[in-house]
């Protein structure tokens, strides 16, 4: 072996082969427009089926014509009569919810306290299923808004808190042992290294929470209210009127496309930072 | 301003790490803490910087601060310890907000001691951009900016790899030939102990014990790696350590 030469030419001999390559996958690639394609392929495929009589026209109604029962929401204005009073509801009650539960969030990770005081009773309040507490805040704050902003601030206030107080916790303790050998005071710790640390866990239990809430804007909807995509699509689905649901529920999945679009563009703004 | 350990015991529960431990820092000196790894002397730092409480014993500070000093005891921390979402220039600026400076003041802080590191063209970088010996420079540059009057600093080239380290001792050297500075050096590469210190400080196995203090003369500027007289300082703390490494690496942790 030894007068093998260490450099230059590889070796003549048959049996050279390069070596198998087997550090591929595990790892996240960008992909456009390939989840837009999913969705137009899925539709696609249903209008040919309800075109040619493969699916009924009772199982599913024809995408077609969902898009023109869109069309005619928009035109009547309808559309903006149903959606205003929904994303109101939506913007007004998750804001509640978002802040109280990031605030909450914060005192629990920083103060033990709070911890002790607070996460059972967050425990206790995250599983119940919130529209069931749909009558009692009827009686608590009327059958108008009120009660509405309250569901989904309950709603989206639980997520935001769990994943506040876990992201707080996850703060690299290097940088905040830093802050104080600098002799930082303990508001700045918090605002320039405790907030900006947690902030990718907050983002990401927003996108939880924000999903939740649209969960139950439509709940809140459907028992009480006269306008809204809830109340919508109540309306078609007891008229068994596909074309008006489907539309419906368009809107909804719109919406929450819109939403998670929303929190990536804030993720990709605010955590540029990250590696 | 001098600083002095008094008898200095502490216990882990019932781990005792350090074990009556007194040393004078003196101004204008670089003082070298060498021990086995988990002999303490990384706790024995955060006790001199306040972040961390003996359970006997006491550190003083002795003499005036100076004036224009912001933060007397300032770290260097091994792994640098720099928001991740702050440009370099950010992060020298984060340990001047909280003191009430003129901005333009601030603002002739930041470019100074980002000029003497050598960094003023990455002053709008962001850490993720940096290798690991410029992230230790603004590391070092942020320490500077405080004007400490004593400076721990805690491993601070171990992250690195051999050629940045030595390019960093190199510019210690001369930040410190510019300036003299009061520091406390704690690292387990005697290398770096004998090219920086001035006192080293051979720290035993767990229970930290002081075992011998070696005083170099060589003056910071002169020397240089191969020197002979410092190979013979790193061959006898070598020889005083050897044994103390061993027994270490032989104990099961307890920690």
């Amino acid at each position: 072996m030894s007068d093998l030469p260490l450099s230059g030419q590889p070796p003549q001999r048959d049996d050279a082969r390069p070596v198998p390559f087997r550090g591929g996958g595990f790892k996240p690639v960008r992909v456009r427009y390939l989840g837009a394609a999913v969705i137009v392929a899925l539709i696609l495929l249903v209008e040919w089926g309800t075109r040619t009589g493969v699916i009924s026209n009772l199982t599913l109604p024809r995408p077609s014509d969902v898009l023109g029962t869109f069309h005619d929401l928009w035109v009547t204005g309808m559309l903006w009569e149903h959606l205003i009073p929904s994303v109101t509801r939506l913007a007004v009650g998750s804001a509640l919810g978002v802040s109280t539960g990031i605030a909450v969030g914060v005192m629990i990770g920083l103060f033990s306290l709070a911890r002790a005081g607070l996460v059972p009773l967050v425990a206790a309040i995250f599983p119940i299923p919130k529209i069931a507490l749909l009558p009692l805040f009827v009686i608590w704050f009327g059958i108008d808004e009120g009660s509405k902003y309250a569901l989904i601030a309950l709603g989206t206030f639980t997520p935001t808190v769990v994943s506040t107080y876990g992201a707080v916790d996850n703060v690299d303790r290097t940088l905040i042992r830093m802050g104080q050998s600098f002799g930082l005071g303990w508001w700045s710790i918090v605002r320039k290294i405790v907030l900006p640390g947690a902030l990718p866990g907050i983002l990401s239990g927003l996108r939880i929470g924000l999903s939740i809430g649209i969960i139950l804007l439509v709940a809140a909807e459907m028992l009480g209210a006269r306008h809204g995509i809830g109340a919508y699509i109540l309306e078609a689905g007891s008229l068994y009127d596909l074309e008006r649901l489907f539309a419906g529920v368009v809107i909804l999945s719109a919406l929450g496309v819109l939403t998670s679009g929303v929190i990536g563009w804030a993720e990709r703004r605010l955590l540029s930072w990250r590696i | 301003m001098d600083l002095h350990l008094d008898r200095i015991s502490h216990r882990y529960g019932r781990v005792e790490v350090l074990s009556d431990i007194s040393l004078t820092i003196p101004q204008g000196r670089i003082v070298c803490i060498v021990g086995p790894s988990g002999c303490g002397k990384s706790t024995l730092l955060r006790m001199i910087g306040g972040l961390e409480r003996p359970d006997q014993g006491a550190v003083l500070q002795q003499g005036e601060v100076p004036g224009d000093c912001l933060n007397p005891l300032t770290f260097v921390f091994q792994d640098f310890a720099l928001l991740p979402w702050r440009t370099v220039a950010g992060n020298v600026a984060l340990v001047l907000e909280d003191h009430a400076l003129p901005r333009a003041q601030r603002e002739r802080i930041v470019a100074d001691v980002l000029a003497r590191t050598k960094l003023t063209d990455f002053r709008d970088a962001l850490p993720k951009q940096l290798s690991g010996g410029m992230k230790q420079r603004v590391a070092i540059a942020r320490a500077l900016a405080v004007n400490p009057a004593v400076m721990l600093m805690d491993e601070p080239l171990s992250a690195l790899d051999a050629q940045t380290r030595e390019l960093l001792m190199d510019d210690l050297v001369a930040l410190w030939t510019r300036a003299p500075f009061t520091a406390v050096y704690v690292t387990h590469n005697l290398a770096e102990a004998v090219r920086l210190g001035h006192r080293i400080v051979v720290l035993s196995r767990r229970p930290g014990r002081i075992r011998e203090v070696v005083s170099i003369d060589t003056p910071l500027a002169e020397r240089r790696a191969g020197d002979p007289a410092l190979e013979a300082h790193q061959a006898r703390l070598w020889q005083l350590m050897r044994d103390e490494a061993e027994a270490a690496d032989m104990e099961l942790s307890h920690v």
